[in-house]
C-alpha cells in the first residue's frame, strides 16, 4: 500500500461527468485511484461521507488536502493546479450547480 | 446425504501447499464501493483466507458465505471472496448476508484459470466460473492450507479451515 496515487476519484460507471473528469486526469497524466459507487444515491454513503454530498463524481486529492464535487468545479481545480497556468495552487472555486446523477440527463 | 453418487469434478493440478500464490488485481467490492486492489496488497497486511465461490445467487454462495459470516473468522485475519459475479451483484451479496467480508469481481475467471480450480459449468454455454476453493496464506502469500473441491457441490470443511487458521495466526 506504499505508493498509493494521491488522487481518488469517486464515480459511477458510464456517467459522461465522471469521464470528463477523467479526460482531464489523463490530459495532465496525473495518477489516480478510482473507486465505482452505486447509481442509486441512497447507496452513496461514502461519498456523503467524504464530500458531504451524494453526487458523483468527487474527488480526493490528497496533494492538497481538497475534496470536491461537481465536474465543472473539478475541472477547473483540476487545471488551476496541475495545467499550464497553474500557479501557486490558487483554486477559485466556481458556482455550477451542475449534478451528475446517473449520467442520463446530460 | 443422497443416495446417488455425487458428480465428480476432474482432477486438477491446482495451486497447493507450499506454493506461492499468483497475485492478481481485480475489483474488489465492499459494501460502499469498489476498486482495484492486488492480493499481494492484502497479503502485506498479514494473512488471507482466499475463498473462491460460486457465482453470487447460487445456493453454495449463500451457504458458504453464511458459515464463513457466523465463524467470525474477520476478527483473525482478512477474509475475500472470489466469483465471476458482477460489482453490483457482490454488492447485493455482502448487504444481503449482513458480512464484513469484500469480494473480488473476475467476470473472465482468470484467477480461478491462474489457480487451476475453473469449472465450466453444463448447461451455461461459454459460462467458466471457479470450482469452490479455499487457499490460506501468509503474509508472503505462501500457501499454508488449500482445499479444492472434488464434488458438484462440494463444500470447504469449515472446522479442518479453522483449525488452520489458528495453526498460522
Amino acid at each position: 500500500m506504499s505508493d498509493e496515487p494521491a488522487i481518488t476519484l469517486y464515480r459511477l460507471q458510464a456517467c459522461p461527468y465522471c469521464e470528463r473528469v477523467v479526460r482531464k486526469l489523463h490530459e495532465y497524466d496525473l495518477d489516480y485511484r478510482s473507486r465505482f459507487v452505486e447509481p442509486m444515491h441512497s447507496q452513496r454513503n461514502v461519498v456523503k461521507r467524504i464530500s458531504g454530498k451524494r453526487t458523483a463524481p468527487a474527488i480526493v486529492d490528497e496533494n492538497t488536502g481538497l475534496t470536491m464535487s461537481e465536474s465543472a468545479n473539478i475541472v477547473e481545480y483540476l487545471e488551476k493546479t496541475y495545467g499550464e497556468a497553474a500557479t501557486d495552487g490558487g483554486v477559485d472555486v466556481g458556482d455550477d450547480r451542475e449534478d451528475a446523477d446517473n449520467g442520463g440527463a446530460a | 446425504m443422497p443416495e446417488f453418487d455425487v458428480v465428480d469434478l476432474p482432477e486438477t493440478d491446482h495451486v497447493d501447499v507450499g506454493d506461492t500464490a499468483p497475485d492478481f488485481t481485480r475489483p474488489l467490492v465492499n459494501a460502499e464501493y469498489w476498486e482495484d486492489v492486488s492480493l499481494s496488497e492484502l497479503t502485506d497486511d498479514g494473512p488471507v483466507l482466499l475463498v473462491f465461490y460460486t457465482m453470487d445467487g447460487a445456493f453454495p454462495a449463500t451457504y458458504m458465505w453464511n458459515e464463513i459470516r457466523d465463524r467470525s473468522w474477520g476478527e483473525k485475519l482478512t477474509v475475500v471472496g472470489l466469483s465471476i459475479s458482477s460489482a453490483y451483484e457482490h454488492k447485493t451479496l455482502i448487504e444481503e448476508r449482513g458480512m464484513e467480508y469484500s469480494l473480488f469481481s473476475d467476470p473472465q475467471n482468470g484467477v480461478a484459470a491462474d489457480y487451476g480450480v475453473e469449472n465450466d459449468l453444463d448447461g451455461m454455454a461459454g459460462v467458466s466460473e471457479a470450482r469452490p476453493a479455499v487457499f490460506l496464506l501468509d503474509g508472503d502469500r505462501t500457501v499454508e492450507y488449500a482445499w479444492v473441491a472434488s464434488e458438484w457441490p462440494d463444500f470447504p470443511d469449515y472446522d479442518e479451515v479453522e483449525a488452520a487458521i489458528d495453526d498460522l495466526v
